[in-house]
């Protein structure tokens, strides 16, 4: 069972639902993102998303497209992320760790390249925003050879047949995007959302994340009824932001913040159970 | 073999002599490796619906007549194939034929894509349009074809372009658009796109994105090719009609190809037909300052498509330099890319100078000023034409006017001084 499996069969048997934070490798500085990483699993992070660098962020909105651009500044590539999912794990062999990100870093690596160094750190997955099942035969291939999930995203737009078929080629989790929109935008419709978990839940048989648009403990709680994860980007990135020139106070602030959704989440989780 | 009823009804062309089909893109848009989907999710979908309803109504013989009648009355086509009697003589040999695109509407090649999508979105029932622009060509096209059929429309435009092509912004909004000045990225063309595809994420529900240039994801680079295809097409009949043979050699600029590809098209199977694009040099290839990725970049994957790119080898896109703002992109569309692997088609790179003393010389001797894209072009078939006979024939895609480029021109001329 890959680690991904592992973690969400743990918090499945806890009835907890898991909370996944991203933040961009490498913002605002490389030295950073290690120790924020493990301040975020102290906090009661139980999977983490790491976002690679990548000059034409598309699906992003300004707050990550900036932080993209601080790490950038710096020559963050995706061989240095992988290297801090190295020195993440010397420490750390039991949480999920999966790069977000765009493919053209991997198409330049080569896809049975990356397989091979994502394996050797100890990288669970990836998530890559710009290929969608259409395009990901030949990656899924190279990932899956090396024990690798890869989670697709999952849209409002996404029919009732794509679903299903998104369902059958991914594994780990599937990301349902909340909104139509860039990261960290628009309200999010609760309702709407619940919705539409409901619907893929008929149709997938894999934990369901959702996330886009989640910056509150209020509304990580209020995911938390109907998702199997609350992931949360934006709103932690935009506080890395605030705090850019100070970085030594980033580990602390974001586990603070962290904490809060936490909490949220698991008063939802205790009143469910 | 030749192309048979069942191949012209599925837009097959068969090579007349060899009667090898050439019919990319395949069902997900791939022209051999190059091509396809590459987007978020959130798009996937509409671009299903994009594709059927573009299948649909080009099927529609009322929707191509309502085309064909904008084409002719508002555009202003055919647009003419002009002999360059005297430039032929000075070069001594080649006859050089000018496709005269900078005599339609709007004063390029532009209008003929943004008039076919415009009426796509009219019929999907889209009430907002909206584009990325680079020298400002096809955000005036776009904005254009939205007053005329009363849509909203937003151009998305670099910081860097605003700048530099201040008239083109005012006759967008003088059209009645809104232009958005995206402060991202390099703050070009390419940023202009990336800001377009997430205002389209964002708004998807009622509207329509009209892409520029053959690139993007499926079905783009081949609805505009389409689109532009009108060239080709017109160019090969006129060409039969005026001389009884088709020509010896197409040339044409490539940014991301629109106008390369619409005149490229209709000729590909005529193995006898020789096909040159040509790419922006910028300061020279040797400098990295440049926009010619088919000549110096290499594949990647950038805005929804596989194609050649401008890249740094951890796969990060790289700043283009080119006097002409609209090739001033680091990537290609598809097609182009799998036409120059496989030999079809042979991709060459002009510089800044040699564009420029091309504009100029085209200006002093046949009274015509081209746009600095297509000066890339005239710079190319100076080297061409007197390799060739004079009685064999060269077709140049004039793909635009050079009136936006007056700025341009005359701070460059008063630098060189």
């Amino acid at each position: 069972m890959s680690r991904i499996a592992a973690r969400f069969e743990t918090l499945r048997e806890q009835g907890r639902t898991a909370l996944i934070p991203f933040v961009t490798a490498g913002d605002p500085a490389p030295e950073v993102t290690v120790p924020l990483m493990h301040a975020m699993v102290a906090a009661g992070a139980d999977l983490i998303e790491l976002g690679v660098p990548f000059s034409d962020p598309i699906a992003d909105g300004p707050v990550i497209q900036r932080a993209t651009e601080r790490a950038l500044a710096l020559g963050v590539s995706l061989d240095d992320v992988l290297e801090m999912v190295r020195r993440f794990r010397l420490e750390d062999q039991a949480t999920p760790v999966i790069l977000m990100g765009y493919l053209n870093p991997i198409e330049v690596m080569g896809y049975t390249d990356f397989a091979h160094a994502a394996h050797a750190v100890g990288l669970d997955g990836a998530l890559i925003v710009d290929v969608p099942p259409e395009e990901g035969h030949d990656l899924v291939a190279a990932l899956k050879s090396q024990g690798l999930d890869l989670v697709y995203l999952l849209a409002p737009t996404s029919t009732a047949a794509r679903i299903s078929r998104i369902g059958a080629v991914a594994t780990g989790f599937v990301y349902y995007v909340s909104v139509k929109g860039v990261t960290g935008s628009g309200q999010l419709d609760t309702a709407a959302v619940a919705e539409q978990v409901a619907i893929i839940k008929s149709l997938v048989s894999l934990p369901v994340g959702v996330g886009f648009g989640i910056g509150s403990p209020e509304a990580a709680a209020q995911v938390a009824k109907v998702a199997d994860a609350v992931i949360v980007g934006s709103a932690i990135v935009r506080r890395i932001e605030a705090m850019a020139a100070t970085p030594e106070h980033i580990p602390g602030a974001i586990a603070t913040f962290l904490g809060s959704l936490r909490h949220a989440i698991d008063e939802v989780d205790a009143h469910v159970t | 073999m030749s192309t048979t009823a069942d191949d012209r009804e599925r837009g097959v062309m068969r090579d007349s002599s060899t009667g090898v089909p050439y019919d990319w893109p395949d069902a997900g848009g791939h022209f051999g490796p190059y091509g396809g989907m590459f987007v978020p999710e959130t798009l996937m979908h509409p671009l299903e619906e994009l594709r059927l309803a573009y299948m649909q109504h080009m099927a529609d013989p009322r929707f191509l007549a309502e085309l064909d009648a904008d084409l002719r009355d508002y555009v202003g086509r055919p647009s003419p194939l002009y002999h360059a009697e005297r430039w032929s003589r000075e070069l001594g040999g080649a006859q050089i034929y000018l496709k005269r695109e900078d005599l339609n509407h709007t004063g390029a090649h532009k209008v003929n894509n943004t008039i076919g999508q415009a009426l796509l979105a009219r019929r999907m029932g889209k009430t907002r349009i909206i584009a990325e622009t680079g020298a400002g060509q096809h955000g005036v096209a776009s904005a254009t074809v939205a007053a005329r059929l009363g849509l909203q429309c937003v151009v998305y435009m670099g910081e860097v372009d605003v700048a530099r092509q201040k008239s083109n912004v005012y006759r967008m909004r003088l059209l009645g658009a809104d232009v958005v000045a995206v402060s991202s990225g390099s703050r070009t063309l390419k940023d202009a796109l990336n800001e377009a595809m997430r205002d389209w994420v964002t708004n998807v529900d009622d509207t329509f994105y009209i892409i520029g240039t053959v690139a993007g994801p499926h079905p783009y680079p081949t609805m505009v090719r389409d689109f532009q295809a009108v060239i080709g097409r017109e160019a090969r009949v006129q060409m039969l009609e005026r001389t009884g043979r088709l020509p010896d050699a197409l040339v044409a600029c490539v940014g991301g190809g629109s106008n390369a590809i619409g005149l490229f098209h209709p000729f590909i199977a005529d193995a006898q037909v020789a096909i040159h694009g040509v790419e922006a040099a910028g300061a020279g290839l040797h400098t990295g300052r440049h926009a010619a990725p088919l000549c110096a970049g290499r594949p990647g994957v950038l805005h929804g498509n596989r194609t050649y790119l401008m890249e740094d080898h951890h796969g990060q896109i790289i700043e283009t330099h080119s006097i002409s703002a609209g090739l001033d992109y680091p990537g290609v569309g598809p097609e182009h890319a799998w036409l120059k692997d496989s030999g079809r088609a042979h991709y060459h790179a002009v510089t800044d100078d040699e564009a420029l003393r091309a504009f100029h010389h085209l200006t002093r001797t046949e009274g015509i000023i081209p746009a600095l894209e297509t000066s890339h072009a005239l710079a190319f078939v100076n080297q061409l034409a007197p390799t060739m006979g004079r009685d064999q024939t060269i077709i140049v895609n004039l793909s635009g006017r050079g009136d936006k480029d007056m700025h341009t021109v005359a701070s460059h001329d008063g630098q060189q001084q």
